[in-house]
This record gives C-alpha cells, sequence and structure tokens, in this order.
C-alpha cells in the first residue's frame, strides 16, 4: 500500500528540511557565531524521517549526539531549533542545552544525548510507561554503529525483551564511530544479528531509502503495538560530514564523501522513485524545495538576531523546587 | 627554554615512558583513529584532543589500542591488564563519560588493593579531559575531580600548566595506584617551557606559584592562569598572595596552606566545580579544623554555582569563576 502522496510530500519536506538545516549550519559555522561542537546529520535523512513518518506526539523518541534530525523528523519547531544551536533565549531549551541537548517532550522527543548509550535505557522506560497506560504508543530507541558496543545498549534491549516492552531500536551505522571505522569496532559486523541474540527480531535495510527504513519501521510497529515487544532495525547508512564540525576526516578516503553524495543521496534516491513512478512530480518538489530555503533562511536570520539568555537564566531550572 | 603545549608535553611523557618500560599500554576512544577506516591511514586522531598523537607508529597495535565506544570496557580492561602486570593509561574522552564506567573505578580500582589485604596493586592512570570553557554543554564540561578525589584509593592529579603536566605524568605512570588525571581542554594549548627528557613531579606536593603577604590563594587547574591575571591586577595596588596550586588532590598537601596562611590570615579558594562537597569546601573544612588559629577573615570560596554547566556563550562565562571575580573578592577580603 503506498503513501498518499500527501504524506509523501511531507516525508520529502521533512528530509529536506534535515538536508537544509544541516547544510546550513556547515556553512554557518565558519563564521564563528555557533557555539560549541556540531555533529551534523546529513545524508541519514532517510533514517529518521522513515521512522518518524509513522510516528504521533504521544510515541515517543530518544535521541544521539547527531540529533538534528531526529528532531526535525519528530516535529520540533525548526526556529526553535536553531536558536538553541545558537545558544539563544528563546531555543527550545533557553540556550542552556545547544546543540547536542534538543529535546521537546511536547512532541515526544525525550533529547538528543551527548553520552553514547544514554539514550535506549531511556527509551526502553518510555516504552513501558506506554505499555503500563496501555496506550498503543511506542518507543524508539535511536543509536549509531558506535552505540551498539555500549554495555548500556545491551542492558536496554534485553530488558525491552524481558519486559516485552514497545521499544523498537534504530541502529543507523553511518560506517565511523567517530574517527574509527565500524569494520573494526562493531565486532560481528552484524547488529541486527546481535539483537537476534537478545531475542528479537531484527532487520537490516538500505538506510539510504526512505520506502525501505518505512517498511521496516511498518512491520516494526505492527509487532510493537500488539504486544509483540521490541525488535531492530539496522540502517545502512552515510554522513556527508565529519564526526563534529571540524573533524578533518583523516580516516575516510578522499573521494568518499563526494562518491556517497552521488550514490547514497536519500533526497535524490527518494525523488527518482517517486517521480519515476508517478506518485509526485518535480513542480511540486521543487515547490517543497523553495519553501525550505525560506524557512532556513528565516530560522537563521530570527537565531542570528535572537537575544542571548540573561544573568539570571544561569540559576533556574536546575530543580522543579528546591 | 623550549615552549611546548600542555597537549605536546603530556604526549612526550607518554612517548618516554612508553619507550622506557614495556608494561605501559595506551588504550580508549580513538586514542590513534583510523582503524577500519577507509583511507587507509592510521594514527588518524591521535585522541580527540590529539595527545596520543604518534604512540602508534611508534609503539604498535598491541600497546596502542583503539577501543570501540565502550568506556565500563575501557577501565576494566585497563584494571584487569594492571592486575596482570601491565601499567595501563587509559583515556576517558570526557570526564563526564565516569557517568558510563563509574563501577569500575570506584567499586574496582579503587578498593583491590585493600580489599585483596594489600597483596596487590592497580597501577592505572585514567587520562581525562575535564572542563567548562568551550560551549561544550552540560554532559562535555564538569569538572568531576571531587567526585573521585572523595574515593579512598584513588589518587587524583589536576595539572595547571604544561611543565606539571608532564612530570606529573611520569609519576602517574611510574606509581603503583590507580590514578585519575584531568586535563583541562582549555590548557591543551597553552604553553610554557617545559625541558626534554625525564623528569617527575612528587603527588603530595603543591607548587608555590607565587610569594606575598597579604593573601594565600589556592586554585585548581585553569585557575591557576585565572588567580594569575587577577594578582598582576591586584599588584599595582600593593595587594600580594601566596599563590598555592596544589597539583594533586589526593594526596593533598595541606601542610603548605597552613604554612602560608600563619603569614597572611587570608584564604581564597578558586574551583571550578560546583560548590558543594567540592575541592574548595574540603580544604576550607581542612583549614578550619587545622588551621583556625591563623585566620583572621572568614575563608572565600570561589566555584561555578550550583548548576550543571550550561551551554550559550553568555552563560558559561557567568559560570566559570572570573579573574575579575577574583580579583574582587580578594580586594573584599584583604580590608576585612
Amino acid at each position: 500500500m503506498p503513501l498518499p502522496p500527501d504524506r509523501l510530500l511531507r516525508a520529502y519536506r521533512q528530509m529536506k528540511t534535515i538536508r537544509e538545516f544541516e547544510e546550513r549550519l556547515h556553512v554557518e559555522i565558519q563564521t564563528g557565531e555557533i557555539p560549541g561542537f556540531t555533529h551534523l546529520y546529513s545524508g541519514q535523512e532517510a533514517v529518521a524521517v522513515g521512522v518518524c513518518e509513522h510516528l504521533g506526539d504521544a510515541d515517543w523518541i530518544a535521541s544521539t549526539h547527531r540529533g538534528h534530525g531526529h528532531c526535525i523528523a519528530k516535529g520540533c519547531d525548526v526556529t526553535g531549533m536553531m536558536l538553541e544551536i545558537y545558544g539563544r533565549r528563546d531555543g527550545l531549551c533557553k540556550g542552556k542545552g545547544g546543540s547536542m541537548h534538543i529535546a521537546d517532550m511536547s512532541k515526544g522527543m525525550l533529547g538528543a544525548n551527548a553520552i553514547v548509550g544514554g539514550g535506549p535505557p531511556i527509551a526502553v522506560g518510555a516504552a513501558i510507561a506506554c505499555k503500563a497506560r496501555r496506550d498503543g504508543k511506542v518507543a524508539v530507541a535511536f543509536g549509531g554503529d558506535g552505540s551498539c558496543n555500549q554495555g548500556t545498549v545491551f542492558e536496554a534491549m534485553n530488558l525491552a525483551v524481558v519486559l516485552k516492552a514497545p521499544a523498537i531500536f534504530v541502529f543507523e551505522d553511518n560506517g565511523y564511530s567517530e574517527h574509527t571505522g565500524a569494520d573494526y569496532a562493531v565486532g560481528s559486523r552484524d547488529i541486527a544479528g546481535r539483537a537476534r541474540g537478545f531475542g528479537m527480531p531484527a532487520e537490516t535495510c538500505d538506510g539510504s531509502d526512505f520506502f525501505a527504513v518505512h517498511a521496516a519501521m511498518a512491520r516494526a510497529l505492527e509487532l510493537a503495538r500488539n504486544g509483540g515487544g521490541p525488535s531492530t532495525i539496522e540502517a545502512k547508512t552515510t554522513r556527508f560530514f565529519g564526526h563534529f564540525e571540524g573533524d578533518p576526516m583523516l580516516y575516510r578516503a578522499k573521494d568518499e564523501v563526494a562518491r556517497h553524495r552521488e550514490t547514497m543521496d536519500c533526497l535524490r534516491i527518494f525523488r527518482a522513485r517517486v517521480t519515476t513512478e508517478g506518485l509526485l512530480d518535480d513542480a511540486a518538489l521543487d515547490a517543497v524545495d523553495a519553501e525550505v530555503m525560506g524557512l532556513i533562511d528565516r530560522s537563521v536570520a530570527a537565531a542570528r538576531s535572537a537575544a542571548p539568555p540573561t544573568a539570571a537564566d544561569l540559576l533556574t531550572d536546575v530543580y522543579v523546587s528546591y | 627554554m623550549r615552549q611546548l603545549s600542555m597537549r605536546d608535553a603530556i604526549n612526550e611523557a607518554l612517548h618516554l615512558e612508553m619507550a622506557r618500560d614495556p608494561r605501559v599500554i595506551v588504550l580508549g576512544e580513538d586514542v590513534s583513529g583510523g582503524a577500519g577506516g577507509t583511507s587507509g591511514q592510521r594514527d588518524a586522531a591521535g585522541g580527540v584532543f590529539g595527545v596520543t598523537k604518534g604512540l602508534l607508529p611508534k609503539f604498535g597495535e598491541d600497546r596502542v589500542i583503539d577501543t570501540p565506544i565502550s568506556e565500563s570496557a575501557i577501565i576494566g580492561a585497563a584494571n584487569g591488564a594492571a592486575l596482570a602486570g601491565m601499567r595501563p593509561v587509559a583515556e576517558l574522552m570526557f570526564a563526564d563519560f565516569l557517568g558510563v564506567c563509574f563501577d569500575q573505578v570506584f567499586n574496582q580500582a579503587a578498593k583491590f588493593r585493600y580489599m585483596f589485604g594489600g597483596k596487590t596493586a592497580c597501577p592505572i592512570v585514567i587520562r581525562t579531559a575535564t572542563g567548562a570553557g568551550m560551549n561544550m554543554g552540560a554532559q562535555h564540561s564538569q569538572s568531576m575531580y571531587a567526585l573521585v578525589t572523595a574515593v579512598p584509593g584513588l589518587k587524583v592529579v589536576v595539572p595547571s600548566n604544561a611543565y606539571d603536566a608532564k612530570g606529573l605524568m611520569l609519576t602517574a605512570i611510574r606509581d603503583d595506584d590507580p590514578v585519575v588525571f584531568f586535563e583541562h581542554k582549555a590548557l591543551y594549548p597553552r604553553k610554557c617551557a617545559v625541558p626534554e627528557g625525564d623528569y617527575t613531579i612528587p603527588f603530595g606536593e603543591a607548587a608555590l606559584v607565587r610569594e606575598g603577604e597579604h593573601v594565600t590563594v589556592v586554585a585548581i587547574g585553569r585557575m591557576v592562569s585565572f588567580a594569575e591575571k587577577a594578582l598582576d591586577a591586584l599588584a599595582a595596588d600593593g595587594i600580594t598572595a601566596d599563590l598555592i596550586d596544589p597539583r594533586t588532590l589526593s594526596p593533598l598537601d595541606d601542610e603548605t596552606i597552613y604554612e602560608s596562611l600563619e603569614n597572611t590570615g587570608r584564604l581564597v579558594i578558586i574551583d571550578e566545580s560546583p560548590p558543594r562537597c567540592s575541592v574548595a569546601s574540603d580544604i576550607a573544612a581542612l583549614v578550619a579544623s587545622n588551621a583556625f588559629h591563623a585566620l583572621k577573615a572568614p575563608i572565600v570560596q570561589i566555584t561555578s554555582p550550583h548548576t550543571p554547566v550550561p551551554f550559550a556563550r553568555e552563560l558559561e562565562r557567568l559560570y566559570v569563576p572570573s579573574p575579575q571575580a577574583i580579583e574582587t573578592a580578594i580586594r573584599r577580603l584583604v580590608k576585612q
């Protein structure tokens, strides 16, 4: 059953928004206006959107240090995110979190996370809450090939199986945990196989293909929503930038990114398929492109002119009450 | 004498000790980098801050070990290798990641010797990047040395400059006890005169960075340079201080602080970490207990506030104690 055109167009808009958000940050970071370290998601858009296209605000996701894509796919306000990344007072987290800590509970976004492997146990907790409330909602734990080597992730996966929690583990294998290749660091090179070892179904899909991710997520959801417990999706993908902005990527072949932009660009792959199959036309997609560029321009302009936090803000939000 | 950054000084210490002692191994995330990459280039990172650069080509993969992102396994494996006769230097990329592997640090490494009746030792060094000031957010900027200083069995080093860092690192690796070695990110590029070759700085011996008469200033890590800035400004008004850099927090050279207080009678402690159960409050308690008679005025503690480290530039600037705040506090104290 193919997605109706409005949902296809929405998925494209989100992927395009993530792409342009990140490509623009890559440029704006050179100005020195953006504080701290930023990890860009360009190249992996089909994973976040293929998964989150199925979810509503009442479903949960736990994200990673490379979290901008998950945030946008889950419906976080783009301008609010941009302000947060610039460290502004009206940012989604009042400028206190920054790029690695964007969260919005009203959108079911449990937070980006600067600790590799920090998110999956939290997602299992959200899944337990869904199960206890019998609300039919699910929780998704995003992680990379790096996180699949953390003990916390193993514990979370086993716990989810034991409790038959409606949790879905999505591993985005972009080939690198920071500056080290997954070929070296992931012992079996088979993340899905590990998940099966814990006693849950798992499948591997092409993370550059929105439709492949979307279909895998549909199967995982079916299971989770019907009391079948957790499952795992291993999405093979790539990142178009370094581990963080400024990473010279000495561990990657010189032409690798250019090659991947040529062959693994999920936006191009998506556009080719929907136009070939007559699901959407170029005019509609071009209109989305223009709309997205406008949104990113406006959000950058808003972030650049927004006010910073005030001295009083330093001491607030540590506790609910004290 | 040649000038070396703290990054290069620690790097040199690692090179020297690995060459001298075949039991020394280095392990951690990206300590060389490039393993399994597509460029064919190993040593592509040399640690995320470049501190372990060049070790892999010289000492090989058996002794310079790139690990997956698995902090508990990194520190646990360092512990096991130490029990089995090696002298591991494990890198914990950021001190905040102590949260991931704390069992191996405080239940295992810290306690082996005592639990096993003094019949073994666990000579590991945990090198870790510490501190705020680079807008790295709440989970990459903390100063966690008070937490490990509180644990019996662990030794704790917080160097304030490249010279000390090299000498303290050589001592740390040769020390038979587990050592947690905090390297402030903002100090990595800072240079000072560093001699070539081997020298050690003993643990538990504070550095008297400056001598003066009106106040005793105890500063930790990066705060030493902030205190120097404040004291430079105060010198114009004739205010001088003993500036004490403890260098190691466990063991702590409290005697040097008491001796200074006999002359000055006034104490300012500067610590980048939050105030509660901090090294500042620990030193204040020791002084109140052991040198109360020498005090002419209340002890002043200058710390960050009781909050996580904020992200925004404007907030982080307010969070970290500033040279101006130190100057103001000293000015006020000497008038009391």
